[in-house]
C-alpha cells in the first residue's frame, strides 16, 4: 500500500546539535487513531514536529500518504494542533476568524471565502461544539474552549490525518469529554490521528494504539495501553512549560545562527 | 492669511492627501505588526531608514529612494535575525535601530547638512512634499493597501500561529518578510508627514484604539484605518492652525491627537471588557448540594441593578460575592 498516512524510517532528529530522537520506526494505517505517551523530554513532541516538517531531521525518512516529506505538497491534507499556543495574538479576534484561518490551506490567493469555505467552518465549529460561540472573542474563551478552537480551526480544513500535540493538557474533565466527542466524529468519518497525549481520560475506548517514548526511543508500539501502564517514570502533572521543553541548553548571543526548518 | 486661506495652498492639499493616504497604510500593515506582537518593529525601522534618508543627502540623489531601500533592507536583516534567533532577537534588534540613528545623524553631517535638513525627515514637515512625493506615496499606499487586504486570510494565519501556518503548507517566511518590506514601504510614505521617529505611532496608536471596542480581527483592522485617518489628517489640520503661533511638526501633533483618542476610549474598551467578563456564563457544575441564602428581603429581577448571570437553564444574581438563583419562594446560592 502506498498511500499510508505516516511512514517513519530510522528517523533521527537533532536540535542545537544534541540527538534527541534516535531511529524511531512508526508506521500509522489509514483510519487509526495512535497515541504517544511518554515522560516529559522524551521526545513526543518532537517526533511530532518532525513529522510535520517543523524540524529537519538528521537521518532517515518521513513519508506523509506515501510522498517522501521533501516533495510533499499536500499539505491541506494535513490538519495540525500545536501545543497549546495561544489562541490569542496581539488583536482581538473572534472564533469563527480563528478557524477560518484553518482554510489557508486550501484557498487560493485572492480569492473571497467561498461557500465550501463556509460550509467547512460551520461543521468544524459543530464538531468541537462552539457553534453557539462563533461571534465570541476567543480571549473570552476558557482555556479548555480555546483548546477546541484551536482544534476547529485544523478541522476546517478538512485534513485526512489530524496531528495533536497534547490537547489535553490543562483541560478540565467536561472540555475533555468535548475533546473525545470531536474525536469520535472526525474517525468515523475515517480521518488518520495521531495524537500525543498527557491525559488520554475519556479518549481511551477510541485508541486503536498506543506508541512510548522514552528518552528519545520507542519503548513501546502495540494495543493500547492505560495512562497508569504506560508511565511507571510518569508525572502526570508535571506538564511542559509553555512554548515547549528545551532538550538543547540555550547559550545564544543576539547573532547566533540556529539550523531551522523548512522556510 | 486666515486658516481657511491656508486650504487653497498647493503645499497644503498636497500634504493633506499625504496624510490621508499615510493614515491608511500605516494601520492596515500595524494592525498585523500588533498581531504578531512586534509592536516596536516599526520604530525599529523607523530608525534604520533615518540612515537612508542621509545617504540621499550624501549622494546628492532623492532621500525617498534611500530611505526606501535602506528601510527594506534593515527591516529584512530584522526580519531574519528575529527568524534564525533565539530569545536574544530583541537585543539584536536594538543593536540596528541604534547602528541606524547613529549612522543617519552621522552620515547627514559629512553630507555637510544642520539638523534642520534631517528635523523634516524625524518629524515631518508640511511644505517640504513635492508633487511627486504624493504620486509615490500614492502608489505605495495602493501597494500597501491591495497586499494587506488581498492577503489578510494568509496573513492572519502567519501572524496568529506559524507553526500552524507551516504545516498548513504557507511559505511562512516569505510572508513574514513580505510583513516587514511593506511595513518598510508605509513607514517610508508616512515619512513625510509623521516624520520616522514617529511613524510606529502611526501604525500602533490607532490599532490600540480600535481594538478597544472591536471583538474580531476584521473590526480593529477598518476601525485602526478610520482612526489613522482622522489623526492624520485632522493632526495636519491642527498643526496648520497652531502654526500661525507657535512652530510645530505635523508629527507630534499628530501622534499626540492619535494618542487623545486612544485616550479617549480606553475607559469604554475598560467598561466593555470589564461587563463581559462578569457576564460569562456560569459553567454547569453537576450534584452540587442544595443551599438556600439567609433570609434574604431584596426582590432580585431584571432591573433590580444585580447582574444577571446565565448559569445553565436560569440566572444567577450576583451580589456581594453571592450567586442567588430564584428556587420557589426563596434563593437558593449557587
Amino acid at each position: 500500500m502506498t498511500d499510508l498516512p505516516v511512514v517513519l524510517d530510522q528517523v533521527s532528529v537533532a536540535i542545537g546539535g544534541r540527538p534527541i530522537l534516535r531511529d524511531v520506526d512508526l508506521t500509522v494505517h489509514a483510519g487509526d487513531m495512535v497515541t504517544l505517551l511518554g515522560p516529559n523530554g522524551s521526545g513526543k513532541s518532537t517526533l511530532v514536529r518532525a513529522l510535520t516538517g517543523l524540524l529537519p531531521l538528521a537521518r532517515g525518512s518521513v513519508r506523509l500518504f506515501g510522498t517522501p516529506i521533501e516533495d510533499f505538497s499536500a499539505w491541506h491534507r494535513l490538519g495540525f494542533v500545536p501545543q497549546r499556543s495561544t489562541a490569542t495574538g496581539g488583536v482581538p479576534a473572534t472564533v469563527r476568524e480563528v478557524v477560518a484561518s484553518g482554510r489557508v490551506g486550501r484557498r487560493r490567493l485572492l480569492r473571497p471565502t467561498s461557500a465550501a469555505d463556509r460550509r467547512a467552518i460551520e461543521s468544524a465549529l459543530d464538531v468541537v461544539g462552539l457553534s453557539d460561540r462563533a461571534s465570541y472573542g476567543v480571549s473570552q474563551l476558557s482555556g479548555g474552549q480555546q483548546q477546541r478552537v484551536l482544534i476547529a480551526r485544523a478541522l476546517a480544513g478538512e485534513p485526512d490525518l489530524l496531528v495533536l500535540d497534547e490537547p489535553t493538557a490543562g483541560v478540565d474533565l467536561p472540555n475533555q469529554q468535548a475533546l473525545a466527542d470531536a474525536l469520535r466524529r472526525l474517525k468515523q468519518r475515517g480521518a488518520t490521528i495521531v495524537l500525543v497525549a498527557h491525559e488520554i481520560g475519556p479518549m481511551m475506548p477510541l485508541i486503536d494504539r498506543t506508541v512510548v517514548m522514552r528518552d528519545g526511543w520507542v519503548a513501546y508500539d502495540g494495543p493500547p495501553l492505560t495512562q497508569e501502564v504506560a508511565s511507571h517514570t510518569h508525572h502526570p502533572h508535571d506538564h511542559d512549560l509553555p512554548g515547549g521543553h528545551d532538550h538543547a541548553p540555550h547559550v545564544s548571543s543576539p547573532f547566533d545562527w540556529e539550523r531551522r526548518s523548512r522556510p | 492669511m486666515s486658516f481657511v486661506d491656508l486650504f487653497a495652498y498647493d503645499f497644503m492639499q498636497r500634504a493633506l492627501v499625504a496624510a490621508l493616504l499615510t493614515g491608511l497604510a500605516a494601520p492596515a500593515i500595524g494592525t498585523f505588526i500588533v498581531q504578531r506582537r512586534l509592536a516596536l518593529l516599526g520604530d525599529g525601522i523607523g530608525h534604520v531608514a533615518v540612515t537612508g534618508v542621509a545617504l540621499g543627502l550624501l549622494t546628492g540623489t532623492s532621500p525617498t529612494w534611500t530611505a526606501v531601500a535602506v528601510a527594506i533592507l534593515g527591516a529584512v536583516l530584522m526580519e531574519l535575525i528575529r527568524e534564525r534567533g533565539h530569545t536574544n532577537g530583541d537585543v539584536a534588534l536594538a543593536l540596528l535601530f541604534y547602528g541606524g540613528l547613529a549612522g543617519g545623524v552621522l552620515i547627514t553631517g559629512i553630507a555637510g547638512q544642520g539638523a534642520a535638513t534631517l528635523q523634516a525627515y524625524l518629524f515631518g514637515s508640511l511644505n517640504s512634499i513635492s508633487s511627486a512625493d504624493v504620486w509615490f506615496t500614492a502608489a505605495l499606499t495602493v501597494v500597501v493597501l491591495l497586499t494587506t487586504l488581498g492577503l489578510s486570510p494568509q496573513l492572519f494565519a502567519v501572524a496568529s500561529d506559524q507553526d500552524f501556518a507551516r504545516v498548513a503548507g504557507l511559505r511562512v517566511r516569505g510572508y513574514n518578510l513580505l510583513i516587514a518590506v511593506l511595513a518598510a514601504v508605509s513607514i517610508t510614505v508616512a515619512m513625510r508627514t509623521v516624520g520616522l521617529l514617529l511613524v510606529s505611532a502611526l501604525m500602533v496608536v490607532p490599532v490600540a484604539t480600535s481594538q478597544q471596542l472591536a471583538r474580531s480581527f476584521r473590526t480593529t483592522l477598518l476601525g485602526a484605518m478610520a482612526v489613522g485617518c482622522a489623526a492624520s489628517v485632522g493632526g495636519l489640520v491642527l498643526s496648520a492652525a497652531l502654526s500661525f503661533r507657535v512652530s510645530v511638526a505635523p508629527g507630534p501633533t499628530i501622534v499626540l491627537l492619535a494618542l487623545a483618542m486612544f485616550t479617549a476610549t480606553w475607559p469604554l474598551g475598560v467598561w466593555l471588557r470589564r461587563r463581559s467578563r462578569l457576564m460569562a456564563p456560569f459553567p454547569e457544575v453537576t450534584a452540587a448540594p442544595h443551599r438556600s441564602a439567609d433570609q434574604h428581603a431584596h426582590q432580585h429581577g431584571e432591573d433590580c441593578g444585580h447582574p444577571a448571570v446565565p448559569h445553565g437553564d436560569h440566572v444567577d444574581y450576583v451580589h456581594d460575592g453571592h450567586r442567588h438563583a430564584v428556587h420557589g419562594e426563596h434563593y437558593d446560592e449557587h
